[in-house]
């Protein structure tokens, strides 16, 4: 079994350790590893990482997931503008 | 500032009494333990409810106050004029709709009957099978603890906010704050809603613990406030335990979803056993809820007067003191109506409407 997996984050190709979460995916996917936009349109990024603050709510397969919580799968799409 | 009145608590009650009486002249200081209450825990409707001539009359004169208002309300105060539509799960409720709207035609109050396609395509949401509803457009919802502030807001020259805990209220009418300061003011008006019982043990408030739980995000997925005809029968037991299906979509395209009435506690943490009750009666009418993610439950205490109607008037016995209490669960929707009575019956002008049957009631000699 590989020690790496791949997931789409907004369609670019990121590679991870495997086990990694999608909040860890998030940041080294780059930038601020933003994960969602508030109404107002301020980013917002994973804070508490345990499941609580709910900023870092995405799109993942279609369901809306929490970053967090979330371990990376192979061939994972995860959107986080929608 | 050397006040004409104080008003104890600034959530919407509070705040409604305090911008009707500056609006009349007067010169008011509003004290607040910043303890949070019903305002900051509720679902914010504004909703024409019809249980009785004085509720109706009420709730009426209120919403009406809130769409004269809407215009004006900060952004931030969310106000939505979705409307409600009162689902009929049956024939037997879609009799009760048409009752309903006659009661409310008889005041003027807009309605409109939807049988099942039209309910279907008003909210695609909603289950196969429904009867009908009952859709009345002049409904609404709004963001409680902002349009509170934004009341408070509006005569910054004579409404004065204050962070004070009033610790008790003295036989001649002076009130004791928690720093050992005292304060006096001509006329002072309660309205803290379910903290009133630990200043007057004597009225006759209950709590009524309720649950909400709001979703993530899901924009269009329902259009007006939905609440089922059967909540009237639930929401107005005296006892045990009950859920009801209400839903609301709020601006930001979250679903804030209810709701659940338990009595005689103050617990106020979230109990799963509950929240799943309300969850589950939620997906009889919105089967797909079950696919969204909630952000967030909660709990609050409603005030709980025994016949469902606010005390607003003149305490009996205790020196200066008027009453803005017992709300329950339609305080943000009656708050502007409320105001409206006993700002008049303090300043000495006519309500719009008999404020007799508001008066207080019920309240216990206590050694």
């Amino acid at each position: 079994m590989s020690d790496q997996t791949q997931l789409h984050i907004d369609g670019q190709l990121v590679r991870v350790k495997a086990g990694s979460s999608v909040a860890a995916a998030l940041r080294i996917a780059g930038g601020m590893g933003a994960a969602r936009t508030s109404v107002t349109g301020q980013p917002r990024a994973p804070f508490c990482g345990m499941g609580v603050c709910q900023e870092c709510r995405v799109q993942i397969d279609g369901r809306r997931r929490l970053a967090c919580q979330t371990v990376c799968a192979e061939g994972m799409r995860v959107e986080t503008t929608a | 500032m050397d006040a004409d009145v104080i008003v104890i608590g600034a959530g919407i009650v509070g705040a409604a009494c305090a911008h009707a009486l500056a609006q009349a002249g007067r010169r008011v200081c509003v004290l607040d333990a910043r303890l949070g209450g019903a305002t900051g825990a509720g679902m914010g409707h504004l909703v024409v409810m019809d249980d009785n001539a004085a509720e109706l009359e009420l709730s009426r004169h209120s919403v009406a106050q809130w769409r004269a208002l809407a215009p004006r309300l900060g952004a931030d105060c969310a106000y939505s004029p979705c409307g409600t539509l009162w689902i009929a799960a049956n024939d037997e409720e879609m009799a009760e709709a048409e009752r309903k709207q006659q009661r409310l035609g008889a005041l003027g109050i807009e309605s409109r009957l939807l049988g099942a396609a039209e309910l279907a395509r008003a909210e695609p949401a909603l289950r196969a099978g429904l009867s009908g509803a009952l859709e009345v457009p002049g409904d609404g919802i709004l963001y409680a603890p902002n349009a509170a502030r934004w009341l408070l807001a509006q005569h910054a020259a004579s409404v004065h906010v204050e962070h004070a805990k009033v610790e008790a209220l003295e036989d001649d009418g002076t009130l004791r704050l928690a720093d050992g300061s005292r304060r006096r003011a001509p006329q002072v008006v309660l309205a803290n809603g379910i903290e009133a019982t630990t200043l007057c043990p004597e009225l006759p408030i209950r709590p009524k613990k309720g649950h909400l739980l709001i979703t993530d995000r899901y924009p269009g997925t329902v259009h007006h406030q939905l609440v089922e005809l059967g909540y009237v029968t639930s929401a107005h037991h005296s006892d045990g335990d009950s859920v009801a299906f209400n839903v609301q979509p709020r601006p930001t395209g979250q679903l804030l979803v209810g709701s659940s009435r338990q009595f005689d506690t103050t617990d106020l943490a979230v109990e799963a056993p509950m929240l799943a009750r309300m969850l589950q009666r939620t997906l009889d009418y919105l089967p797909g809820l079950a696919d969204l993610n909630a952000v967030r439950a909660w709990t609050g205490l409603r005030a709980a007067s025994p016949d469902g109607l606010p005390l607003l008037g003149k305490h009996p016995w205790r020196e200066k003191l008027w009453l803005a209490v017992g709300h329950e669960g339609l305080g943000v929707t009656t708050a502007p109506g409320s105001a409206h009575v006993l700002a008049a019956l303090m300043t000495g002008a006519t309500p719009d409407f008999d404020a007799a049957p508001y008066a207080p009631r019920g309240l216990r000699e206590v050694a």
